[in-house]
C-alpha cells in the first residue's frame, strides 16, 4: 500500500510544476436572489496543490467550493474543472462529479446503507464496477482511514469522527482527481478533529488535490500549498500560509486571525 | 409512587445491612393494585365494568355458540329456518353462512365453476405470501406478479383451455374485493411514487400536471369518481365501443388511490435532509440512482404506518363498488339474505364478512409492524 502512495506523490510532486491547472474559476459571480454571494472570484489550483479556504462565516468560501461540483449553479464567469468547462450540459457535469469528491460537513453518509454498502454505491453504479472489485477497493480505503472493521456497521453506530472518515473514504473509492472539504471538522467533538485531520494529511501525502474549507489554521499550516482568505464574497489575499499568517496585509484578515486566535 | 414504598419497605431494623428489598412494583397482583384498586371509586368503577364484560361475553358466547344453530333441512329447494326464527334473539343462525357461503364467497359465479375463484383467492394469498417475504424481493418478484395474475385472469374470465366463458358481470365476492385492491394497489403505489417525485420536479409542466392530478382527484369523493367511470365515462366512448365495468371501476379506485398515496410518499420524501440529496449528486449519481438507492429507501421507510393505513383504507373501500352495481365481497353477503328465508339474518352474515376483512386487515396491518422494525434496524444503535 505505502508503494502506491510513494508513487502516487511522486508523480504528483512530478507533474505540479507544468501541468495544466486541475481548477480554473474565472470572474465567477453568484447571488442568492438579491444577495451577491460570490464577487468576480479568480482562482487557479494546480494539479496536486492542497488550498485551504478560510474566512468569517457568511463569506461566501462554502459556496465558492460547492460551485466546483455544481451543487450551486454560478450565474456569471467560467469554472473550468479537470479541463471542462461547467455548463447546464448534463454530460459534462457527470463528467466532473465522476472526478471530485466531496466531503461534508455533517458527514451525508447514507444511513440506510452499511458502511461498505455507503462506499461500494457510486463505484457500482457510477464507475460500473464489478461489485468483488468494489468491495476490496472500499476494504482498501477504510482500512487507509483506518476503520476497516465498521464495516458491516451502520452510519448511526458509527462515533461522528468515525463517520467523517468513512465519508472520506466513500468520496475516495470513486478514485477522484480532486476532493473537496466543506468544513469537515465542524460538526465534530473537540477530542475527533485530530483523527478527521490526520485523515487528511495522510490524504495530502498522496498528492490528491484538494481545497479545504476549514478554520484549523494547524492543518492549514502543515498541509496547504496556499491559503485563500475570503470576505464577503470577495477572495482578498491568498499566498503561502506562513506568510499570509505572520504578515496580513489586510485589515479584514488581521480581523479575522485575531478573532480565530482569541478562539484558540 | 415508587419512592413512597421504597421508604414504606426499609425496616426499622438496627442492622443497616439487614435491609429488605422494596415492596414489589411490577407483577401482575401490584400493577392490578397500582390500576384497577387503587382507591374506592377505583375499585367500584372497576367492578361495575368487570362485571359488564363477563356478562357481555357470556351472552355472546351463548348467542354465538351454545343456543346457535349451524344447519337447516332443506325441503325441495328451500331452507327451512322455522328453528332459527324461534330462537331469534336467543341465538345465532349460522345456518345462513352454512347454506349461503359460497354466494357469499363467490356470488353468481357459476355454482359448478366455484373452483376457479376459490383457485384465485388461494393465489392472491399465496401472492401476497410471497411479496412479503424478504427473500423475493429482487427482480424475481415482477415475472411472479406478472404470471400469477395472468393466471388469475384466465381462470376468471375462461374461455381458453378448456375453461368455460363467464362474463365479468357474473363475477363476485372475495375474488372481486382481492381483484380491486390488489391491482388497484398494485398500480396505484407506483403510480403514487411517480407522482410524488413529479410534484417536487424542477420542471414546470410535470409538476403543475401531478399537483393538478392530486387536487382534482382528491377533491372528489370516491363515489363519484365511481359513478363517472361507470355511467359518464361510456357517453364519451365510441359507438359500439365497450370497456369492462370492472375496469372502470379498478381504474377509478387506482387514481383515487394513487392521489392519497402520493402525498403520504411526498410526506416521506419531504423529511429527507437535503445533504442525503447532496452526497448523492456529489458522488455522480444519476436522478433515478439516487432516487432508487438513496432518497426512496429512506423515506418509504419513513412513511410505512401511513402507507399502511392507506393502504388498509382502499381495501374496505373497494366496497364501496356496490352502487355502480358490482358484486364485491359486502355486496354478495348483502345480497344473500335478500331471499325471503333468509331475511333477517344480517348480523351473522356481516359478523362473518367483517372477520373476513379483519383477517385481510390484520394481517396487512401486523406484517407492516415486523417490516417496519426490520427495515429501521439501521436507527437502533
Amino acid at each position: 500500500m505505502s508503494e502506491t502512495i510513494e508513487t502516487e506523490a511522486q508523480i504528483a510532486s512530478a507533474v505540479r510544476a507544468d501541468a495544466p491547472p486541475a481548477i480554473v474559476l474565472q470572474g465567477v459571480n453568484k447571488w442568492f436572489g438579491a444577495l451577491h454571494v460570490l464577487r468576480d472570484v479568480n482562482l487557479s489550483v494546480a494539479s496536486g496543490e492542497r488550498v485551504v479556504v478560510c474566512g468569517p462565516s457568511g463569506s461566501g468560501k462554502s459556496t465558492l467550493i460547492r460551485c466546483i461540483n455544481r451543487l450551486e449553479t454560478h450565474q456569471e464567469g467560467k469554472i473550468i474543472v479537470d479541463g471542462i468547462e461547467l455548463s447546464d450540459d448534463l454530460r459534462s457535469l457527470d463528467a466532473i462529479r465522476r472526478e471530485v469528491g466531496m466531503v461534508f460537513q455533517s458527514f451525508n453518509l447514507f444511513p440506510h446503507l452499511t458502511i461498505l454498502e455507503n462506499c461500494t454505491l457510486a463505484p457500482i453504479w457510477v464507475r460500473r464496477m464489478p461489485k468483488k472489485d468494489a468491495e476490496e477497493l472500499a476494504m482498501e480505503y477504510l482500512t487507509r482511514v483506518r476503520i476497516p472493521e465498521q464495516a458491516k456497521k451502520y452510519p448511526g453506530q458509527l462515533s461522528g469522527g468515525q463517520q467523517q472518515r468513512v465519508a472520506i473514504a466513500r468520496a475516495l473509492c470513486m478514485k477522484p482527481k480532486i476532493m473537496l472539504f466543506d468544513e469537515p471538522t465542524s460538526a465534530l467533538d473537540p477530542e475527533m478533529i485530530k483523527e478527521v485531520l490526520d485523515t487528511m494529511v495522510m490524504l495530502a501525502s498522496t498528492g490528491m488535490t484538494m481545497i479545504c474549507v476549514t478554520h484549523e489554521m494547524g492543518f492549514a499550516r502543515q498541509v496547504a500549498d496556499r491559503v485563500v482568505f475570503m470576505d464577503r464574497g470577495e477572495i482578498v489575499e491568498s499566498g503561502e500560509p506562513e506568510s499570509l499568517f505572520s504578515d496580513p496585509k489586510t485589515d479584514r484578515l488581521k480581523l479575522f486571525l485575531s478573532q480565530i486566535l482569541r478562539g484558540h | 409512587m415508587s419512592d413512597i414504598t421504597a421508604n414504606a419497605a426499609v425496616p426499622h431494623q438496627s442492622g443497616a445491612e439487614r435491609r429488605q428489598p422494596p415492596v414489589a412494583t411490577t407483577g401482575l397482583v401490584a400493577w392490578a393494585r397500582m390500576n384497577l384498586f387503587s382507591s374506592w371509586i377505583n375499585t367500584a368503577i372497576t367492578l361495575a365494568l368487570g362485571y359488564l364484560v363477563v356478562r357481555w361475553t357470556i351472552g355472546f358466547i351463548d348467542w354465538a355458540f351454545l343456543n346457535a344453530i349451524w344447519s337447516v333441512p332443506v325441503v325441495n329447494g328451500q331452507a327451512q329456518t322455522q328453528a332459527c326464527r324461534e330462537i331469534k334473539g336467543v341465538g345465532a343462525c349460522w345456518a345462513v353462512v352454512t347454506e349461503k357461503h359460497r354466494f357469499i364467497l363467490f356470488g353468481t359465479y357459476p355454482y359448478e365453476e366455484h373452483w376457479r375463484p376459490l383457485l384465485v383467492c388461494v393465489l392472491f394469498v399465496a401472492l401476497y405470501i410471497v411479496s412479503a417475504m424478504r427473500r423475493f424481493w429482487n427482480m424475481m418478484l415482477i415475472p411472479i406478479w406478472v404470471v400469477t395474475l395472468t393466471v388469475i385472469g384466465i381462470l376468471m374470465w375462461g374461455g381458453i383451455f378448456g375453461l368455460t366463458y363467464v362474463p365479468q358481470e357474473r363475477w363476485g365476492g372475495l375474488p372481486i374485493t382481492l381483484i380491486l385492491s390488489t391491482f388497484g394497489l398494485a398500480f396505484a403505489f407506483p403510480l403514487a411514487v411517480l407522482v410524488a417525485l413529479g410534484r417536487r420536479s424542477k420542471l414546470p409542466a410535470i409538476k403543475t400536471l401531478c399537483v393538478l392530478y392530486v387536487e382534482l382527484i382528491r377533491g372528489v369523493p370516491l363515489i363519484s369518481l365511481l359513478f363517472m367511470a361507470s355511467v359518464m365515462f361510456p357517453l364519451f366512448l365510441p359507438e359500439g365501443m365497450n370497456i369492462d365495468k370492472l375496469l372502470r371501476a379498478q381504474v377509478a379506485i387506482t387514481l383515487f388511490a394513487g392521489a392519497y398515496l402520493a402525498e403520504v410518499v411526498r410526506a416521506g420524501l419531504q423529511t429527507l435532509p437535503r445533504g442525503q440529496y447532496e452526497a448523492a449528486d456529489a458522488l455522480g449519481l444519476s436522478y433515478w440512482q439516487k432516487t432508487g438507492f438513496i432518497i426512496l429507501p429512506q423515506a418509504l421507510r419513513l412513511v410505512i404506518p401511513p402507507l399502511v393505513n392507506t393502504f388498509i383504507g382502499f381495501f374496505k373501500d373497494t366496497s364501496l363498488v356496490l352502487i355502480i352495481g358490482i358484486f364485491d365481497l359486502l355486496t354478495a353477503g348483502k345480497t344473500s339474505i335478500v331471499e325471503p328465508a333468509w331475511q333477517g339474518f344480517g348480523i351473522e352474515v356481516y359478523i362473518t364478512i367483517g372477520l373476513i376483512y379483519l383477517v385481510f386487515c390484520f394481517a396487512m396491518s401486523k406484517y407492516s409492524q415486523d417490516l417496519e422494525r426490520e427495515l429501521n434496524r439501521h436507527r437502533r444503535r
